[in-house]
């Protein structure tokens, strides 16, 4: 199968890869909040614990 | 002497309509709103009696739910702002069931006055006579539920600013349910088909949110109250 | 029955470590695994008899699907856990899980529709299983609004979880009602999204993206949870050693 084919998908491809599309983009949006979630409650923490010794 | 749960309860329910019968204007209005939305209806899809009676069943569930939706806020509200939701939780009177008699109120003052109004308002959008008992069992029951699952949002949202339209969030989806079910009742009635099915179905909702929203009610004012 | 280990597990400087050093063996299998499943699904399998090449979304969508309710169950548990013994780490895990589960709603309904419109016609078709997917991302929604409008973090906790509960209990009986409502109008559509016949070559990449996102998840979930843990934490002695590099 050509790769023009393949990304066609039988007439389908409009729907396909939009919809691969949107999955992959969720997942990978989910993990890079994910962290960025984690570093900025650290940094909070880091800037409590430095300004009074009580987070 | 402490009291039996049961003379708590109706001490409660009688307390809670004498207030509520003071401001004839809060028991009005529930009322007037649902005439007023069912009213949008007509004048946004067509004035055609035909048309209308297609969907009647599902105009009058929809206006029904918000306008029980909108008098649930004030449901604990007064109570947590005057202190008497606490004299309730230190009370020694099962908190559940101080909820029922609550909500049994909640029902008398707001449910039963759009149940009251219904058969006019269907009339006005062409339901057949013989289809009005069907109406009016279905919402009964359907406000009962409402009633119950609203007065669990009301207690969640107890006291936080913007909290009546996050309860109505909150409830909606919980209602959907009663109101597939309502609304079908309706619409059997009117092509005259026996409604039975659907009504028992709400009936059997109706003591499911009875038996158990009470559990849920007493847990939510206890962690909103605090 | 002696509870002490499990507090001791929950108690947040274990739990931090913990969920760090678990988090990447969960994510890196899940990032392999969806690699896999993705060439098997959209390369490897064959096309089916009925929806052609069409069918391959079923890859994306049924994983989504499936997660989206295994998320709600998994938050409900750890509701109830932390209503029940009053441990704070189950709460933070409710938390953490929330977005994940409403991304997934999100996805399934979305995948769902781009599925739909080749087969049905249109971009929105009311299907039960597309419906009931709508109404769980209502319950989502609502439990992270209710979540936001509370300040005070244990009475946050506490509400979202009872609402966390009662959604539980509603779904059978949502989903029921969707069902049986979507029976009603038979011929307007068709009730199911086109489950094309499994053989064996479709299965295993289905099968292999439903772990992958399971897995997923719970990486994901682990990093968000170290997050809330940090955010939470008042005590400050293990949080300096841990914090400091």
């Amino acid at each position: 199968m050509s790769l023009a084919e393949f990304l066609a998908m039988g007439g389908y491809g409009i729907y396909v890869w939009p919809s691969l599309g949107l999955v992959v983009f969720a997942l990978v949006w989910n993990v890079l909040a994910a962290r960025r979630l984690h570093a900025t409650a650290r940094a909070e923490a880091l800037r409590r614990l430095a300004a009074g010794g009580r987070p | 002497m402490p009291r039996t749960p049961a003379s708590a309860m109706l001490l409660m329910y009688r307390r809670d309509l004498v207030l509520a019968f003071r401001h004839w204007d809060q028991i009005a209005q529930p009322v007037v709103f649902f005439a007023m939305v069912t009213t949008l209806f007509p004048l946004a899809i067509s004035p055609e009696l035909g048309q209308l009676r297609e969907l009647a069943g599902g105009i009058l569930w929809v206006a029904a739910l918000l306008a029980a939706l909108l008098g649930l806020e004030f449901l604990f509200r007064a109570d947590h702002a005057d202190g008497t939701l606490e004299q309730m939780m230190i009370s020694g009177q099962p908190l559940a069931l101080l909820a029922i008699a609550k909500g049994a109120a909640h029902w008398t003052a707001c449910g039963l006055p759009l149940v009251l109004a219904s058969p006019l308002l269907a009339i006005s959008l062409g339901v057949p006579g013989a289809a009005l008992c069907t109406v009016v069992v279905s919402l009964a029951l359907g406000t009962g539920i409402l009633s119950a699952l609203g007065a669990i949002g009301a207690a969640l949202t107890l006291g936080l600013r913007r909290g009546s339209v996050l309860l109505s969030l909150l409830v909606l989806p919980l209602a959907m349910p009663a109101l597939i079910f309502g609304a079908r009742a309706i619409d059997m009635a009117i092509h005259d088909e026996q409604a039975t099915g659907p009504l028992l179905l709400l009936a059997a909702m109706l003591v499911l949110a009875v038996t158990l929203a009470p559990l849920a009610i007493a847990a939510a004012l206890r962690i909103s109250a605090e | 029955m002696n509870w002490t280990w499990l507090h001791k597990f929950a108690s947040p400087p274990h739990a931090y470590r913990l969920a760090g050093r678990l988090a990447p063996w969960f994510g890196w299998p899940a990032f392999v695994l969806i690699v896999v499943g993705l060439y098997g699904g959209f390369v490897l399998a064959p096309p089916d008899y009925q929806q052609g090449e069409g069918f391959r979304i079923l890859y994306v969508h049924a994983p989504s699907a499936w997660m989206s309710m295994f998320v709600y169950a998994t938050m409900s548990v750890a509701a109830a856990i932390g209503l029940v013994w009053r441990i704070k780490l189950a709460h933070a895990v409710a938390a953490a899980s929330a977005p994940i589960g409403a991304w997934f709603t999100f996805a399934a309904l979305a995948t769902g529709s781009l599925w739909g419109k080749p087969m049905w016609g249109t971009w929105w078709v009311w299907d039960a299983r597309l419906t009931s997917e709508l109404i769980l991302l209502f319950l989502y929604l609502g439990y992270m609004a209710l979540r936001a409008s509370i300040d005070d973090r244990d009475r946050a906790d506490r509400a979202s979880a009872v609402l966390a509960l009662v959604g539980v209990v509603n779904l059978p009986i949502i989903h029921y009602s969707v069902y049986w409502w979507n029976t009603l109008h038979q011929g307007a559509t068709i009730s199911k999204i086109g489950k094309p016949s499994i053989t064996g070559d479709m299965l295993w990449p289905l099968l292999t993206m439903l772990l992958a996102f399971t897995l997923y998840y719970g990486a994901v979930m682990l990093v968000r949870l170290r997050a809330e843990i940090l955010r939470r934490e008042r005590d400050a002695s293990w949080l300096r050693e841990e914090l400091k590099p």
